[in-house]
């Protein structure tokens, strides 16, 4: 505990470029995941190439995919760019397919009520059903993050400074009390995640509060 | 920087001998394999038992909750407390096949459970009304009609070992994170990409063959080829789209399992 109270500026530090390493990945994938699932909804053909092609990228383990990305990107080895990319690329391979689906779950009565009052393309997109998908997006977002974070830790083994150094670190040099800072830290920074996620959920979908 | 990589991967000295490919790719397969079974032989029955009888539905949870811990955490942890307790050289092995166990088993789990609990209770009382008796309905009913969604969380799990299999490297195991590990030690960064393409490969193929165990072993019955009913959309679907493409379809919607994974 005094370890902790000595430490805690560093700790905190770690913290911020985990949130930043998880979180920001978390947005910009979602973002273009948005106009790729609903390309996946509109056009039912894409819709198994889109969701197979992305279920590919989850396929590759984390730790093989961040030594990979300079080859790609042609950063250098311990570019943060690198876990940007990758855990962007992670997000995005799950997050198509819950727009998709979140899309595909507005029901056809809906729809059609908002296609009799005038809405067209995408003021119907935007009006109705993105905001009808949320619940079903957020879910899978919160999903995600809890994921991110965890992966995020193993970039430290390439020498990423984020919570994950504490589990490193500890194991170097054989100070248990290091490693359980770093699970607490990790497994605290997910539950804000989801904390956060479900809230903004909560905020934006106030029907879903009334329905009840 | 490619030709780096071709020449490590080609090179004849590093596909012999005990730290040559084939002998690493086997390591991979044989730690995660072991991993696995284990994993299943609890996680199946415990699921059977929870989904049939709808009680300690919180071993699921607990189970689904673990997933929030960071398996590199997991792993430094037991290591560092088991690891000393272990003479011989299964110091290193025994800590990463019970922390591999430790991440099979929530999908695996959750998958068998929501297989079973989804099945039509139409389909349990139709074979109890011709006569089955409970270990038969669970036999030729209740697993069968589970399948999708229990393959589906073999297959997690099993992405989710291999992933973690080569992390284990840094805590001295075999297997292809040696390569990503002792290339990293010595920045020799073609070591380290030509590992990463072949852990990559290995998680590929993997996920392929368990794709098409998945296709042939569930019953068409349950796959959409045969379906007339249930949904309100018009059947025909065929094989090929059966799973990719509908998403209403069991096979597919088992795959959201596949959010919460590392």
């Amino acid at each position: 505990m005094t370890w902790v109270a000595d430490h805690i500026g560093d700790i905190l530090w770690y913290a911020g470029q985990h949130t930043l390493l998880a979180g920001i990945p978390l947005i910009i994938g979602l973002i273009i995941a948005l106009p790729l699932g609903w390309v996946a909804r509109r056009y039912s053909k894409l819709y198994g190439f889109l969701i197979a092609g992305s279920g590919l990228l989850y396929t590759i383990p984390s730790l093989a995919l961040f030594i990979l990305m300079p080859l790609i990107l042609g950063t250098r080895i311990l570019d943060t760019l690198n876990v940007y990319v990758a855990m962007t690329l992670y997000t995005l391979a799950l997050r198509v397919r819950t727009v998709a689906d979140g899309l595909g779950a507005v029901p056809d009565s809906t729809r059609q009520a908002a296609v009799a009052m005038g809405f067209t393309g995408m003021r119907r997109l935007l009006k109705v059903d993105l905001p009808l998908a949320v619940p079903v997006i957020a879910a899978g977002l919160r999903a995600a993050a809890v994921s991110n974070v965890s992966i995020v830790s193993v970039a430290s083994l390439v020498g990423f400074p984020q919570l994950g150094y504490y589990l490193t670190d500890g194991y170097q040099r054989t100070f248990p009390t290091e490693i359980i800072v770093g699970i607490v830290g990790c497994v605290l920074l997910a539950l804000i995640f989801d904390t956060v996620i479900r809230a903004g959920a909560w905020a934006i979908t106030p029907w879903q509060r009334v329905a009840r | 920087m490619l030709n780096s990589i071709g020449g490590w991967l080609t090179d004849p000295a590093h596909w012999t001998g005990p730290n040559g490919i084939p002998q690493r790719v086997l390591e991979h397969l044989i730690y995660s394999g072991i991993s696995l079974v284990i994993a299943a032989l609890i996680a199946i029955p415990l699921g059977v038992i929870v989904g049939h009888s709808g009680r300690a539905k919180w071993t699921v949870s607990l189970a689904n909750s673990l997933r929030a811990v960071p398996s590199l955490g997991l792993l430094f942890a037991v290591a560092l407390w088991l690891g000393p307790k272990i003479a011989s050289s299964l110091a290193y092995v025994i800590p990463s096949v019970i922390v591999l166990v430790l991440l099979a088993v929530p999908p695996i789990l959750s998958g068998t459970y929501a297989g079973i609990q989804g099945v039509d209770p139409a389909a349990r009382d139709a074979a109890k009304g011709m006569g089955m008796r409970g270990g038969e309905v669970l036999r030729k009913v209740e697993l069968p009609c589970a399948l999708p969604l229990l393959l589906s969380g073999v297959r997690s799990a099993t992405l989710q070992v291999i992933a973690t299999a080569t992390i284990a490297a840094s805590i001295s195991l075999g297997g292809l994170g040696r390569y990503l590990i002792d290339g990293l030690s010595v920045s020799d960064y073609a070591e380290m990409a030509s590992g990463a393409i072949l852990v990559a490969a290995l998680a590929l193929v993997m996920d392929g063959i368990l794709s098409i165990v998945q296709r042939t072993a569930v019953s068409p019955g349950l796959t959409g080829k045969f379906r007339n009913t249930g949904d309100n959309r018009p059947v025909v679907t065929t094989t090929a789209r059966g799973d990719a493409s509908d998403p209403a379809s069991p096979t597919d919607r088992a795959d959201d399992q596949r959010e919460a994974l590392v």
